[in-house]
């Protein structure tokens, strides 16, 4: 009886070890890249978008791949914008980056610096690939780290119905009418306001929509041969017009901790006339409130510039992992992405407008706001400084918090563009 | 002189012979003194792998310069605590903390006796009790993202709180709490206080059933009135719990990083920025994750100094 408990205690005791051994060794293994004995290689893609797209949909692009690709098997890590930024940059710095991954022009930078993410140039002279069918590239000293599959323009959007009300006939095309058409939307009560201006700083991003938007609307740049320029008299004039727009009492309170999403439902609401938004919001706009009646436009410019607009935007870009072992595999599901076909598909179904030059968006079935934007898209440029930067999410969290306090009367215009030019220089100078 | 007979004791028939652990037998099989530690070895592996290697490698981390970002980074010594510790908005930080982790918990505590005494006492019944003790419970069973939206929605300028006040005539115009540098960290710790009082409340009500009726009837025969029964017994009888809730609730709110990082991301004008929320933009924004491990390690040792007292506390209780 002794010798059996003794016998039993040590079998647990060993079964106790070998368990806890697989363990361990369950959580150190897992190379996601691994082909297996078939030769069947299973690529991980990791992005936001199948988040974004209507259930089902991105899984149907994918599964046209692996029909045509057997020998190529994609799982998605699918999951919303800001999961997956953290859980890239988490994975960037490990250098266990999934083997194909959404990415943000603001990230590359840092995951290029990092070595993370594969030069992409290389990878297409292997391959053959005509890269003079790409919309853009995003480069870093001459190399290609990331392609935008589809971008999504920021016009501006109104509210004709306030508009009207409001006394305002047009749709402003410049400063001057835009700070007029604000004032008479902030008068007419009901507590609406001209525009919304979300300055959250945990989520920084509308110094570059909502207000960097303003400068590249009129031809400027913040930067000079890559180097920050904010003291130039063009940024200066975009900041000192939001503060005016500030001082008059049009912006929406509570801008200092406003969120994108504030600034769309206070759109949608009837609480704000005006505001500068991405066109996939579009859709979420009319299934809240199907009888607004509102249009976009392009954004107003400074008085008397009659140059080519600049339209900022964002974008759906991929790159690759630089530690996968299935690179060509990897690219070979890129080109796919970019097809002009697949394209196409892509860019109707995300409302975006696509990454490759000869893909042409069914808009038949869309919102025929979509064509107009598409139209304003094409008479202008598509403007994002921020791309490509490094620690962009840094650089405009800096300067959201110098904009704060030259909104909230603790500093002028000048004193905040010499101090953000001061520390983004410490960054990019 | 008298002796006394001792039978021997013996083992009763048919019972299995005692193991002797003699020292003789554990050297012959030494793998035997093995087998406690292989029960525990799962454990033991779960806490290097998941709190002992994540936090030596932090303190590494807070020592060299540019470390993840670049593959050789170089030992710098201390020049990471001294950037950190001389950094404004750690400063800045480390003060909004140290204000928003004492308010909730004071609050927290008043709040959760407050309402445990309520469902504790004899002069309402029982189904009144029970419903209240839904009522308060609530925002315990919410998680955190929810109640940063609720509270984002509520104290909207345009929201229910500043149209209740404004109805009331209570305000003027439309408070922009969580927008104005001089009310959002008031705001959010408001916030904090609904969300974790009930923890408080559920802990003490537990503790004031566990009062013996004799010590109030004694009480109260000495002549003592309300007053002095809760000041001379039930506060001394809840003093255990009040104190081990108290330090417990102290790191758990100097850790609160969702509801502030939803509900201001640590703005307006760095005015609800907390120690974690630093520590984050340090790593995730900034990518100084030699800085962020420095401010990770400070915040380490300052909540170490809160878990020394709750050992303490519960030594003494032992």
């Amino acid at each position: 009886m002794t010798t059996r408990a003794t016998r039993l205690k040590r079998l647990i005791g060993a079964v106790t070890v070998a368990a806890t051994v697989a363990t361990v060794a369950a959580c150190g293994s897992g190379d996601s890249g691994d082909a297996a004995a078939d030769g069947t290689v299973t690529l991980e893609f990791a992005q936001w978008w199948g988040a974004e797209l209507p259930a089902g949909d991105f899984d149907k692009i994918i599964n046209d791949f692996t029909a045509q690709n057997p020998n190529i098997k994609i799982k998605l890590l699918s999951a919303p914008y800001a999961s997956t930024k953290q859980q890239l940059v988490t994975a960037a710095a490990s250098k266990t980056l999934p083997d194909v991954v959404g990415l943000d022009g603001a990230w590359v930078n840092d995951f290029a610096k990092q070595g993370a993410i594969a030069d992409m140039s290389k990878l297409m002279t292997d391959a053959n690939y005509d890269s003079s069918q790409l919309a853009s590239q995003i480069q870093l000293d001459g190399k290609t780290y990331m392609i935008p599959v589809v971008n999504f323009v920021y016009p501006l959007f109104v509210n004709k119905d306030l508009l009207t009300k409001a006394g305002v006939a047009d749709v402003p095309a410049t400063r001057s009418e835009f700070l007029d058409a604000a004032k008479k939307i902030s008068a007419t009560g009901d507590n609406a306001k001209g525009w919304a201006l979300p300055l959250d700083t945990a989520v920084p991003n509308g110094i570059q929509n909502d207000v960097m938007s303003w400068l590249w609307a009129s031809g400027g740049s913040m930067l000079t041969d890559g180097k920050p320029n904010l003291t130039s008299p063009q940024v200066k004039s975009t900041v000192e017009f939001v503060k005016s727009l500030n001082d008059a009492g049009v912006i929406a309170p509570g801008s200092l901790t406003m969120k994108e999403q504030d600034k769309v439902e206070k759109f949608t609401n009837g609480q704000v006339g005006m505001m500068i938004d991405s066109l996939a919001h579009i859709n979420l706009i009319k299934k809240n409130k199907p009888d607004l009646n509102f249009e976009v436009a392009a954004l107003p410019a400074e008085d008397g510039y009659t140059g080519k607009r600049g339209i900022p935007y964002a974008s759906w870009g991929i790159g690759i992992s630089n530690s996968t072992k299935h690179k060509a595999e990897a690219f070979k599901f890129v080109s796919y992405l970019m097809s002009q076909e697949t394209n196409a598909k892509l860019s109707t179904i995300a409302n975006g407008f696509p990454g490759n030059k000869n893909a042409e968006p069914d808009f038949s079935n869309s919102d025929p706001l979509f064509k107009s934007a598409f139209d304003i898209y094409k008479q202008g440029y598509p403007a994002n400084e921020f791309v490509g930067l490094p620690k962009a999410e840094d650089l405009m969290r800096s300067f959201d918090e110098q904009l704060q306090l030259v909104l909230t009367g603790k500093q002028s215009v000048d004193d905040a563009l010499s101090k953000s030019q001061e520390s983004w220089t410490s960054v990019i100078g | 002189m008298t002796s006394a007979h001792v039978e021997p004791v013996t083992a009763p028939q048919g019972a299995p012979p005692a193991e002797r652990a003699t020292p003789g037998r554990a050297r012959a099989n030494p793998a035997r003194r093995l087998i406690p530690y292989a029960y525990l070895s799962p454990t033991i592996v779960l806490v290097v792998v998941l709190m002992i290697v994540p936090i030596v490698m932090v303190v590494g981390y807070s020592f060299r310069d540019n470390v993840i970002v670049q593959e050789n980074p170089v030992f710098v010594g201390f020049a990471n605590y001294a950037k950190v510790l001389t950094d404004l908005d750690f400063l800045a930080a480390l003060k909004n903390t140290a204000v928003f982790i004492s308010v909730s918990t004071v609050a927290h505590l008043v709040l959760g006796l407050a309402f445990a005494m309520m469902l504790n006492t004899q002069l309402l019944s029982g189904v009144t009790k029970a419903i209240f003790r839904i009522v308060y419970i609530l925002p315990w069973l919410f998680t955190i993202a929810v109640i940063a939206v609720i509270w984002r929605l509520l104290l909207d300028p345009a929201g229910v709180v500043n149209y209740v006040l404004q109805t009331l005539g209570l305000v003027q115009e439309g408070v922009n709490w969580l927008g104005d540098p001089g009310t959002a960290l008031w705001a959010v710790t408001f916030a904090n206080i609904w969300s974790g009082y009930p923890f408080f409340m559920i802990s003490l009500l537990a503790a004031l059933q566990g009062i013996s009726a004799d010590l109030y009837e004694a009480a109260a025969v000495d002549g003592a009135g309300p007053l002095r029964r809760f000041l001379n017994v039930t506060l001394p009888q809840l003093r255990p719990v009040i104190v081990s809730m108290a330090v417990l609730d102290l790191i758990w709110t100097s850790q609160q990083f969702a509801l502030i990082w939803m509900m201001t991301g640590g703005g307006p004008l760095n005015t609800t920025e907390m120690l974690s929320t630093y520590t984050y933009k340090q790593a995730f924004s900034e990518y100084e994750f030699a800085s962020a491990s420095a401010a990770a390690v400070i915040v380490l040792l300052l909540t170490m100094v809160l878990a020394f007292f709750y050992v303490r506390q519960q030594q003494r209780e032992r």
